[in-house]
């Protein structure tokens, strides 16, 4: 059994509160799931398991508060013999299948399930069973039951069985699949807004004529800014940090580390200004042609050449630990975000120098609109390799930054404004942004710096390219 | 009168078009007013009453029971530099110079490679709810607005019947105007002209969320009377006066659909071919993403327009069957 | 459009881009993307939102227009003129 750990959302936290599971024990989850709620005193991060398997034993309820590092609960990795295959539901009475015990024959079932089947073994993580689950064994259902479930989709373990015994029937896998197809209509107003919200239709009632799913049951199912309060247990809310206190704590984590990084870290700056005619041209032309929520911004220019620059120039791309240095695998941008009502985190957009532009601008408004409903994701709180700051929007025209630790390097952008400037010999008025590094002095030297800034300059130069 | 001050006092439809045209008269030496009985009875509806008195016979042209004939001679004053406006009695009627208009008026400009621009303005009578029958009660409009090469006005307010009259004179290409019979009494104030009225735009009559009650003409009355009755379920119903069915205004429906994501289209016609038809069809093209249920339509029944007033009435879409399609596309 | 109706979807669209702020206590020459605290991406939404409820495409070169409540709203019955 792997153990799964509070992990470190960041070098400035200690501990965290769990707030919300997301599995259940006997769930089978695969790498990258994410499988729980954490709060930290910065935000609220749904942490991924780095193990394939299944969920043995939730060791932590929610609302407990644990260090970094502490167990949260067992995973049993693929492949492990005993593996238990079913999923607990303590909401419902147990259902389990039991091949070695006689049953009544049932109608569609042409054979019995082989009494071989690994049966999990009972003295293996008893489940305390809830009252009332033994009144009825479900009985084990024939091949043609599975063979159908699994054509439907429909998890057996999920579905009521009306037969003998509490069996499932063939009727029964039938509602089930029924229950789960998408709705016969669907308006095409309420299908594209369930694209655009991610809502799964297949659950969704309609409340149109004749059972059409309209826009208001897509809008009624999707997560809105008071679905998260309903899916929290009360026990978490009621433990959890509240939200008035969140500022405050935030506040101290990021005083704890940025006078840990200029305590600890030699900066050295950098700057640069860059003429952005090539790009914000391109960049309206682009946006003419596109449909208004393709838009881009200069921001996605800026990151996206910032990104591009830092592949180039990988000894700014890493992490500075007591070892000295070791270079990022990929360039993870950090992108500071300032929340509503104070404070800052900067979550990675993963691989942003592979991303092309309309997917890295998609990429950048799902981010920033995570970082402030708070559902970041454990690996985006924890993986950026180099951070940008974008002051731009405050109006100031340079940013001189401290390096968020372990990272050896921040990059600043600042407002794009309308300066004069002489193209060869003559004088214009042209649209240009201060670029700025601040860098770890321990890690690199100026020379690597001003190679980094004019890398910068150049891919915004083709914006066409980048 | 046709001063600043008389424009504000109250008024119907009927005078307000007669405003128009003797405004029109005033201004121009090279409009006329041609058509059955309408210098000495002051034409079938009254609406060209006193003008032979104040213009004299040779502006205010009584014409013989010819449409073919008097329609032609319009065009032909159109070719040679006059601003005619000629008066059909009814658009039943109208379908004895449809040869005039739609190979002559229509056509000319193209066919002799852009030389030859006819600016005619006919005006006629359309629609049903007077008892007169099957003859003179058609809604043919639709058809009208199926030709490329002339524009169809349909002025459903006082504001319209008053302001689009000047606009359609200044265009350079034939402009049919669509004068629905039940409109002529309706009485109200004629607000002063702010802009000249553009005749590419439709108009939002009342501004909704929930629904777009599309419509033009003598149906315009009976969808603000079904938006309030929808008020009332609290069901907010935007109206739309498409005011001008040829060119039709896309973005204006687009627009509506947008904010509401339904659609009942109302059209006097008869549903199969109709106006209401090309809408619902532009809704489909357009807009299909922003639809939140299917498009109605709520047109008349399909049979000859009846005499018998109750016949008649029930062959007509009436108030209650259009706050029936718009519970049928929002409940 | 009406300016008051131009007004109220200006309002509406800011509410739902930053949904805690109190748009009522804007005043009409106030720059919204100060006084709400308005990120480019955030103005962005706003031009989208804006944009959907309209019924007619803002472009980059609008968006000069649309720095208060008073701007934006003439912008708009400029833009829907002879709309109704």
């Amino acid at each position: 059994m792997a153990e799964f750990t509070m992990p470190s959302l960041g070098a400035d936290m200690d501990e965290g509160t769990l707030q919300e599971w997301l599995v259940r024990a006997g769930d089978r989850v695969r790498k990258g799931d994410a499988v729980a709620v954490v709060e930290t005193a910065k935000s609220t991060i749904e942490v991924e398991c780095f193990e394939t398997g299944t969920v043995g034993k939730l060791l932590v309820d929610p609302g407990t508060t644990v260090p970094v590092g502490a167990a949260l609960a067992l995973i049993e990795p693929a492949g492990e013999p005993g593996a238990p295959k079913e999923r607990e539901k303590p909401d419902k009475p147990k259902k389990r299948r039991r091949g070695d015990e006689a049953r009544p024959e049932e109608r569609e079932a042409q054979e019995r399930r082989p009494a071989a089947q690994p049966a999990p073994g009972p003295a293996k993580e008893p489940v305390p069973a809830p009252a009332g689950v033994n009144d009825g064994v479900r009985g084990d259902e024939g091949p043609l039951i599975r063979h159908l479930a699994e054509q439907a989709g429909v998890d057996l373990d999920a579905v009521h069985g009306s037969g003998p015994g509490k069996r499932v029937t063939r009727a029964d896998v039938e509602r089930a699949a029924a229950a789960r197809r998408l709705p016969a209509r669907i308006t095409p107003l309420a299908r594209r807004l369930a694209g655009e919200l991610g809502v799964d239709l297949s659950g969704v009632t309609g409340t149109g004529r004749d059972g059409a799913v309209r826009a208001a049951d897509v809008r009624q199912a999707a997560p809105g800014p008071t679905a998260p309060a309903e899916q929290e247990s009360s026990g978490a809310a009621a433990a959890s940090p509240s939200a008035e206190r969140r500022p405050a704590g935030m506040r101290e984590a990021i005083a704890g580390l940025m006078a840990r990084a200029n305590r600890e870290i030699p900066h050295y700056y950098l700057s640069t200004t860059v003429d952005l005619t090539a790009a914000m041209d391109w960049m309206h032309e682009y946006n003419r042609h596109c449909p208004p929520g393709a838009r881009l911004l200069p921001a996605a220019l800026l990151l996206k050449a910032a990104a591009r620059a830092a592949r180039e120039v990988p000894a700014l791309n890493g992490f500075w630990t007591d070892d000295g240095f070791s270079a990022g695998r990929g360039v993870h941008l950090g992108v500071a975000v300032s929340l509503r009502g104070g404070g800052l985190v900067a979550p990675a957009l993963h691989d942003a120098d592979t991303l092309e532009l309309p997917q890295l601008m998609a990429g950048l408004k799902d981010l920033v609109h995570r970082a402030r409903t708070g559902r970041l994701r454990g690996s985006e709180v924890s993986d950026a390799t180099i951070t940008v700051t974008n002051l731009g929007d405050q109006g100031v025209e340079s940013v001189l930054g401290v390096i968020y630790p372990p990272q050896v390097a921040l990059v600043g952008f600042g407002r794009v404004v309308e300066r004069p400037w002489a193209v060869d010999g003559l004088l214009g008025v042209r649209p240009v942004v201060t670029a700025t590094l601040s860098a770890d002095h321990r890690a690199t030297d100026g020379a690597v710096g001003a190679r980094y800034l004019t890398a910068v300059d150049r891919f915004l130069q083709s914006p066409e390219e980048i | 009168m046709g001063t600043g001050r008389a424009d504000e006092r109250k008024t119907t439809y009927r005078e307000a078009m007669r405003e128009a045209m003797r405004e029109a008269l005033r201004a121009d030496d090279r409009v006329f007013l041609m058509g059955e009985d309408v210098g000495r009875y002051g034409g079938c509806f009254g609406v060209s009453l006193g003008l032979l008195e104040e213009f004299g016979p040779e502006r205010i042209r009584d014409a013989p029971l010819s449409e073919s004939a008097f329609v032609g001679a319009g065009i032909g004053a159109a070719l040679s530099g006059l601003r005619p406006i000629v008066e059909i009695m009814t658009v039943n009627s109208s379908l004895l110079a449809l040869d005039q208009i739609l190979n002559n008026a229509a056509t000319l400009l193209h066919m002799s490679g852009g030389q030859l621009p006819v600016p005619l303005v006919i005006r006629m009578t359309t629609g049903a709810g007077r008892q007169l029958a099957a003859q003179h009660s058609h809604s043919l409009e639709g058809w009208y607005a199926h030709i490329p090469g002339i524009r169809v006005l349909a002025p459903a307010t006082i504001g319209d019947a008053r302001h689009m009259l000047a606009p359609a004179l200044a265009d350079p290409d034939p402009v049919l105007i669509f004068e629905h019979g039940s409109l002529y009494n309706t009485a109200g104030e004629l607000a002063p002209l702010s802009s000249p009225v553009d005749l590419d735009r439709a108009a939002v009559r009342r501004r909704g969320t929930d629904i777009s009650l599309i419509t033009y003409g003598g149906s315009l009355p009976k969808a603000l009377a079904a938006a309030d009755e929808l008020a009332a379920d609290d069901i907010s119903a935007e109206v739309v006066d498409l005011r001008t069915l040829r060119p039709l205004d896309d973005e204006t429906i687009d627009a509506s659909v947008a904010r509401t994501h339904r659609a009942v289209i109302v059209d006097e016609a008869w549903r199969s071919g109709s106006l209401a038809a090309e809408v619902s069809a532009r809704i489909a093209e357009r807009s299909l993403y922003e639809l939140d249920a299917p498009v109605e339509r709520v047109c008349s029944a399909e049979v000859p327009i009846p005499y018998a007033r109750l016949l008649e009435q029930a062959a007509l879409p009436r108030t209650a069957d259009i706050v029936a399609a718009a519970h049928r596309a929002v409940d | 459009m009406k300016r008051d109706e131009a007004l109220d979807m200006v309002k509406e669209s800011l509410a739902e881009v930053v949904p805690d702020a109190d748009v009522t206590a804007l005043g009409p020459d106030d720059k919204f993307r100060e006084a709400l605290e308005i990120d480019s991406l955030d103005f962005l939404s706003f031009i989208e939102i804006l944009g959907r409820r309209t019924g007619f495409r803002i472009e980059d070169e609008d968006t000069a227009h649309l720095t208060t409540l008073a701007d934006s709203a003439d912008f708009l019955v400029a833009r829907t003129a002879d709309g109704s």
